[in-house]
């Protein structure tokens, strides 16, 4: 569901959310809690794979892991050049785990980052489960 | 289909959780 706020209708608003930049973008729960926010432009297809990763992360924020381990698969599959490729594939991974509470499913993921988006901040937090 | 925008912040934020769904909140000073 979109909600628009612009700065000039109402910037309490702003204030309310702690927007400090524009654009900005929160996704909230269907509570009302901030789960993910995004700072700056992004091209289009950037736009829709976040988006895509804001509802991967409310699937694994709600504990619905087998629902977050396919949305993250599916940035990964259709959008691994993107900026939230390498974020999903840790997730990916982390959802997988959380099912199964098999330590394996940690080490894959060190494994497959030793393969891609080595030089990404997931590829060196994954690097305690290799071996 | 046109994207159904709401503008009030309360009202936006009462429908997400009656109908438990999220919300996408869009901060723009973009000229109209």
């Amino acid at each position: 569901m979109p909600l628009e706020i612009h700065i000039k209708e109402n910037p309490t608003g702003f204030h309310r959310f702690d927007v400090l930049w524009t654009p900005s973008v929160l996704i909230m729960d269907p509570q009302g809690k901030e789960r993910v926010r995004n700072e700056g432009y992004l091209p289009k297809d950037e736009f829709r794979a976040w988006l895509d990763m804001g509802l991967a992360r409310l699937a694994f924020v709600a504990k619905k892991w087998a629902e977050a381990e396919a949305r993250f698969d599916g940035i990964v599959k259709c959008n691994p050049n993107s900026g939230v490729a390498a974020y999903s594939v840790y997730w990916r991974g982390a959802s997988r785990y959380k099912q199964s509470h098999d330590h394996k499913a940690l080490s894959a993921i060190a494994e497959e980052f030793r393969h891609k988006y080595q030089e990404s901040i997931w590829a060196k937090k994954s690097v305690v489960w290799g071996n | 289909m046109a994207v159904q925008w709401r503008k009030d912040v309360e009202a936006a934020l009462a429908e997400a959780m009656k109908d438990n769904r999220p919300l996408m909140i869009d901060f723009s000073a973009a000229p109209d």
